[in-house]
């Protein structure tokens, strides 16, 4: 078409003439499969909201947060929350404290040492270790790292949260080091140069310049890495057991707020009676505290992004 | 210009850094081709040249900065202090405490004004106090009386000018012995440039200066000797007056009259 012709289409074809059916469709299609996960939060929301609040109708909020025997499908019940949070809350502290260290320690390595070549190879497998199926950790805990424990401390049950603690550890490891490695490589070439030609070391300039700099894109991939232990389920369920307890040590089997809901939802509680609520409550609960981490974690990334535009 | 530099006067006297035949390839690509020139104690020296020509490689490999850069290898002698900084018994860390380096965008770390400052003396085990040494520092570079009322604030709320001149008085507070610019003003507007040419002929009497340009005015302007690379060659070395006014080779005064570049 040359540019004289072309003009002239253009110049006698500017009234709109019909609707572009395909453009509506198409942008209504798009349109329907983004509203679907927003419904599907909402439902969710909706649903434990009204099973949470019909368990508080028999239940009281204070026996429930408050209380230190969860005891829902044996008589005489008991409604206490505590132990499963404890719980979850053992199993998360041991794993950050697994993760947190070896994952930035990977991460530092990765962004601020490491040649190309390696850099190539390991960050693959280090997201391919995020893929493995959690089912999958839980056996390797079971089989693998609990026989490994009876060997160094002999007293330790066969379900124990310091197992359960450990393949959380290794699970969440991958998503810190890559987020962080991210966060690390985003500082600014230019700062590492400014920091070397003051006759920085490589240490100095990575701990006092480099991860200062990236340390709010560190602390979100934290909270993200903690959040997604809380939610852990199928591992800590095989390698911590089924037993809530507020135990002040990691050699006992514990029950997490994931492994009780897991247990419930295998059939162990009859559909409409208050044991089977108690799902939406704990649910409802762990929902409340991974969206926290979740937001804030989201909080921090934002503030890390002003900085560095 | 306090001290105009006479032609007569033998460049080479009292030389602090000689280049000697300095090759440096990029991945075995040639970036500088046999650059020989010294360069004087307590004088400004600028390096002139078109984009690419290779000067700002050739700056970077006064302080081992080129280390940073893969598959750079440097050929041919850059003496200091009679020692080769790429001979391999020298330590890069201690080459840069000598010979500092100022870059082209200001790159103030995201700390306080102060912690700037005292960052390269405190990891380098400086002894006295940091208060003075921070005030001494911001007073040299002229940023004093600018800051002064806010050290501990982000050095990111400073202005762009304020900025580079805080990253100046980042690398006297490590007392250099030379100071290295990489394009110091190109991201500046004229006021904060014209602050720190006035700031350069304050240091002069105490540091060494060399400066990369693109800016062949700036260059008139401020230094004493005149490096003129092209497409990696050092064409003319020579006294700053005698360079804008009676370069001895052709390229050289087509560079300079602005005929190209």
């Amino acid at each position: 078409m040359t540019t004289d012709t072309y003009q002239a289409v253009q110049a006698s074809n500017i009234n709109k003439r019909s609707t572009r059916w395909a453009e509506f469709l198409i942008q209504s299609g798009l349109g329907l499969c983004a509203l679907v996960s927003i419904i599907t939060t909402i439902a969710i929301i909706i649903i434990l909201g009204k099973e949470g609040f019909s368990f508080f109708q028999h239940v009281s909020p204070a026996e429930f947060f408050l209380g230190t025997r969860w005891v829902p499908l044996l008589e005489p019940q008991s409604f206490g929350v505590l132990p499963l949070v404890w719980g979850t809350l053992l199993v998360t502290f041991g794993a950050a404290v697994i993760a947190i260290p070896i994952g930035l320690a990977s991460a530092i390595y990765l962004s601020e040492y490491a040649s190309d070549r390696v850099r190539s190879i390991v960050k693959p497998i280090l997201e391919l270790l995020a893929g493995i199926p959690t089912v999958v950790y839980g056996f390797f805990a079971l089989t693998f790292i609990t026989p490994l424990l009876k060997g160094i401390f002999p007293d330790i049950q066969v379900f124990n949260a310091l197992s359960g603690a450990i393949v959380v550890g290794i699970m969440v490891l991958p998503m810190i080091a890559t987020l962080s490695d991210n966060a690390l490589s985003a500082v600014p070439q230019t700062l590492r140069q400014g920091a070397y030609a003051l006759g920085a070391t490589s240490y100095e300039v990575t701990t006092q310049v480099v991860v200062p700099a990236g340390l709010s894109g560190v602390m979100a991939s934290f909270l993200l890495a903690i959040s997604r232990a809380i939610g852990e389920t199928m591992a800590v369920t095989l390698a911590a057991g089924a037993t809530p307890n507020i135990s002040l040590t990691f050699f006992e089997s514990i029950q997490t707020m994931t492994a009780y809901i897991v247990q419930i939802s295998l059939g162990d509680a009859p559909a409409g009676g208050i044991a089977y609520q108690t799902l939406f409550v704990v649910a409802g609960l762990l929902f409340v505290i991974t969206l926290i981490l979740n937001v804030l974690s989201q909080k921090i990334l934002m503030r890390y992004q002003e900085v560095y535009d | 210009m306090n001290s105009t530099p006479n032609e007569q006067v033998p460049l080479a006297d009292n030389s602090i850094i000689d280049l000697q035949e300095v090759s440096i390839f990029y991945s075995g690509k040639i970036a500088v081709d046999k650059v020989s020139f010294p360069i004087a104690k307590n004088k400004i020296t600028s390096i002139i040249g078109p984009s690419g020509c290779g000067k700002s490689t050739l700056l970077r490999s006064l302080n081992r900065m080129n280390d940073f850069i893969p598959g750079v290898t440097v050929d041919g002698m850059v003496t200091y202090g009679g020692q080769n900084l790429h001979g391999s018994e020298v330590d890069p860390v201690e080459v840069r405490r000598c010979i500092g380096m100022v870059f082209q965008k200001p790159n103030p770390f995201p700390k306080s004004i102060y912690k700037n400052v005292a960052w390269g003396p405190g990891i380098n085990g400086y002894k006295d106090s940091m208060d003075e040494l921070v005030e001494q520092s911001l007073r040299q570079a002229a940023l004093w009386e600018e800051v002064k009322d806010r050290l501990h604030e982000s050095a990111l709320s400073l202005s762009g000018g304020q900025q580079q001149r805080l990253c100046i008085a980042r690398a006297l507070a490590m007392a250099p012995d030379v100071l290295l610019m990489d394009e110091p003003c190109s991201a500046l507007d004229p006021i904060s440039t014209a602050h720190i040419e006035d700031l350069l002929f304050e240091l002069k009497s105490r540091y060494t200066i060399v400066i990369v340009t693109h800016n062949m005015q700036q260059a008139a302007r401020i230094s004493d000797h005149t490096a003129f690379l092209e497409t990696g060659k050092l064409i003319e070395f020579g006294v700053t007056d005698q360079i804008f006014t009676r370069p001895q080779n052709q390229r050289t005064e087509e560079y300079v009259t602005g005929r190209f570049g």
